[in-house]
């Protein structure tokens, strides 16, 4: 067949692709495409790192720059996986080291890194440039010194939410004199002090420095330091935001920030003294992104100082901002997008703020651009989620959380189905919900019937049978991920719709009733599934067939059942599902 | 509920829970030292105490990620009595960087309170009735101290519970700290 263009100009043209659903839809297309399109990838995202091997993907795609790999489902972020489960970085670090030696860039989210990795990878990669470890975990501030000490044009070291083990504060001295590279520096979940002079030193030689986000030990007498040697800053995170009130502190801090005029965003703020705050207000006007997620302070001085930002775009704020400050944000902020409200006492089931499903309201009404909601709160109605779909249908993420499981609509007493059913009917470019309170059946069936565009459905505590799995498994016909705990559906939704698990990245149920036998049924019948069961009590066969497990979690792949299973997974594949049945058959029990 | 409530004739108060023990020191329903404003929520004696642990204890529940827990560990609620008066409020010692932080944060708590500093002395005062207050706690030890003796840190680590005490009981207080009647042990805590 003959070609209409030759291979250089669609490689050329292929480079204008940067998406990776655009770059799939053309590797479909023929023969010839698919392996332009492979030799000129450059950047690979892979959302479950066992979906596929490091050695499939080498072999398809031989010259990638850029690596992104999530490991553990996400509520691993709760302690709802065990530790050992897996994610491990290392089988990735071997096989790029050989096979990418022009690897540029490292992104990681929940995975086990352990410090040999961070020395593998600061020996390999000779152009390596971007290291991201979002809520990793398994390495120590040693490992992070090789990275310091032996990449000679590092320019993004973000840790993200990591757990890192905190030897010393030391590791940053290793960055060697002539490393002027750096653009974004991110250690704030660090413990340790680290060197303030290498500190100052190092920012002061990375002119491109644009992202600084410090640990807690930074004091705040030092942070004028080095917001004076680097006023080009886009985003700063602060140290602890704390001191003793003295006048010199508060205008060296002032007219430090009064030097950055480029400063969007700012993070930080732990132990927030709120006199501290005025010293921020000549560069409030400028910022869009404001994270007070760690911020105890209390109103008025906390909404005072939010509403000075006129033009927030994203605000993540503890619940002391409380209803009234919510409203304040809502007059103030008309171009704010997402906001996140996080409970200061999470395990206080009064709590201690006039925190309630009004400030949601009001910031729903007051801002037209709202799309992304992530809100904890301790009572919610029908009437107040339907008035939130109402005036913003335009919403995309809504997550919402009331404390207590299986709250009712406080008004009415009622199942908040309604609410929810209006949010997933008026939003129609919802792509990701997080539900809470007391649901039944019936909000099931409104999310299968509206959601179509629903990629990610989070839920807890809800739901009566076995025929609310069944509607968002049959309905929802974009859903990638669906994560469930303690809600009581069973065998007869997942086995019904088994193959919809081939069209998603992964399921994830705990706390449920689903069968031993089941899973193996589903293991049997789906080969290009993983079906791993996780049982901490003991191994699943123990008890009869139509014993719940504890914990399910299934993921499509193409790399077969994996081979890093702690002794509490057990993967229900053909061979292992017989094993179990040869083992039950011979007891006399 | 006390006894003593119920029979106050006209007084149709719905705050008829008081520590368990303590008088009721209502003036026959004129001049209260306390504003009326009341959340109800605060009253209810029987929640009060055992409450984070009855029922939060469901393994990652609500989803709060672990470095947000940490955070808010460095919490630290006590229970603050005021003589007279028949509910408590809770106060987060770690919110407050100073005894004078602690006074402000108590005057907006309980709003009829202003802060008047004589001499070296933290009071707070009643505007209604020009009654005033001197803040003692209960330490580690059990014993009733002045609020203000040691310094700050120490006394976010030691305080276990805040009592705003009238001026005229209070004198003696400090050295000698005549150990209250159990008013304090009331609540089970």
């Amino acid at each position: 067949m003959a070609q209409s263009f030759p291979e250089d100009v669609l490689e050329h043209v292929f480079s204008f692709l940067n998406h990776d659903r655009d770059r799939n839809a053309v590797s479909l297309v023929c023969k010839s495409w698919y392996d332009i399109e492979r030799l000129s990838r450059r950047r690979i995202f892979i959302g479950n790192c066992y979906a596929v091997s490091p050695e499939i993907v080498i072999r398809r795609f031989p010259d990638v720059r850029a690596v992104e790999l999530k490991g553990k489902p996400h509520f691993a972020d709760f302690n709802l996986v065990p530790e050992g489960w897996g994610g491990y970085v290392y089988p990735w670090v071997v096989s790029m080291a050989g096979a990418y030696p022009w690897l540029e860039e490292i992104k990681l989210k929940r995975m086990v890194v352990t410090d040999e990795n961070l020395e593998l990878i600061s020996k390999s990669f000779k152009n390596f440039t971007v290291l991201v470890l979002l809520s990793c975990e398994g390495f120590t501030t040693d490992g992070l010194a090789y990275i310091a000490a032996n990449c000679r044009n590092l320019r993004e070291l973000d840790l993200g939410e990591s757990e890192v083990e905190d030897l010393s504060g030391h590791w940053l001295s290793h960055f060697p004199d002539n490393c002027t590279s750096l653009v974004s520096l991110n250690i704030s979940c660090l413990g340790s002090e680290v060197s303030f002079s290498a500190l100052e030193r190092l920012v002061a030689r990375c002119p491109n420095l644009k992202t600084l986000r410090l640990n807690r030990a930074v004091p705040l007498e030092k942070l004028p330091n080095l917001l004076c040697r680097a006023p080009q800053l886009v985003e700063l995170g602060t140290g602890a935001y704390s001191a003793e009130i003295q006048s010199d502190i508060f205008s060296n801090l002032s007219e430090a920030f009064l030097g950055c005029k480029q400063l969007k965003g700012l993070s930080g703020f732990w132990d927030v003294v709120p006199a501290y705050l005025p010293a921020m207000y000549s560069v409030c006007s400028q910022i869009t992104s404001l994270n007070l997620s760690y911020a105890t302070a209390q109103n008025p001085d906390l909404v005072q100082f939010v509403s000075q930002c006129g033009n927030l775009q994203r605000l993540w704020v503890l619940d002391y901002i409380e209803d009234v400050g919510l409203e304040a944000l809502a007059a103030a902020c008309k171009d704010l997008q997402e906001l996140r409200v996080f409970p200061s006492d999470p395990y206080d089931a009064e709590g201690n703020v006039t925190l309630t499903e009004q400030g949601l309201v009001a910031v729903s009404e007051g801002c037209p651009k709202l799309q992304s909601v992530l809100y904890f709160c301790r009572q919610m109605s029908n009437a107040a989620l339907v008035a939130i779909a109402r005036n913003r249908p335009n919403m995309i993420r809504f997550r919402l959380c009331i404390i207590e499981p299986r709250a009712p609509d406080y008004l009415t007493l009622e199942p908040l189905d309604a609410g929810f059913g209006a949010i997933v009917e008026n939003c129609k470019e919802l792509l990701r919900l997080s539900m809470s309170g007391l649901l039944t059946d019936r909000v099931f069936e409104y999310i299968g019937t509206h959601a179509k565009k629903l990629e990610m459905l989070s839920i807890a505590f809800a739901g009566d049978s076995d025929l609310g799995l069944h509607h968002v498994l049959s309905g929802c016909e974009s859903l990638r991920k669906l994560e469930i705990r303690d809600c009581p559906f069973g065998d007869k939704a997942l086995l019904a719709n088994a193959t919809k698990l081939e069209t998603m990245r992964s399921l994830w149920m705990s706390s449920c009733s689903v069968s031993f036998g089941a899973c193996k049924l589903l293991g049997q019948k789906m080969p290009r599934l993983n079906v791993e069961v996780i049982n901490e009590r003991g191994p699943p066969d123990s008890g009869p067939e139509d014993c719940p497990v504890e914990k399910l979690y299934v993921y499509r792949t193409i790399a077969g059942p994996r081979v890093d299973m702690p002794g509490f997974v057990w993967t229900m594949d053909e061979r292992v599902s017989s094993r179990f049945s040869r083992a039950t058959e011979g007891h006399g029990d | 509920m006390s006894p003593e409530s119920e029979t106050s004739g006209g007084l149709k108060t719905e705050l008829t829970l008081g520590l368990p023990g303590e008088l009721q020191v209502q003036k026959s329903g004129i001049k209260r030292g306390f504003c009326e404003v009341v959340d109800l929520k605060l009253v209810n004696n029987s929640k009060s105490e055992s409450q984070p642990s009855s029922k939060t204890q469901v393994v990652g529940w609500p989803p709060v990620r672990s470095y947000m827990k940490n955070l808010v560990r460095n919490c630290k609620y006590v229970k603050v009595a005021v003589d007279g008066a028949p509910y408590l409020r809770k106060i987060d010692l770690e919110i407050h960087s100073s005894y004078q932080d602690l006074l402000t944060g108590m005057g907006d708590l309980f709003t009829c309170l202003t802060i008047c500093n004589v001499l070296n002395e933290r009071k707070l005062m009643d505007s209604a009735n020009g009654e005033e207050y001197v803040p003692t706690y209960e330490d580690k030890d059990g014993d009733w101290m002045l609020v203000g003796d040691v310094p700050w840190k120490m006394f976010v680590e030691s305080c276990k519970r805040v009592r705003l005490m009238k001026s005229s009981e209070a004198i003696g207080l400090g050295a000698a700290a005549p150990s209250t009647p159990s008013k304090g042990s009331s609540t089970g805590c």
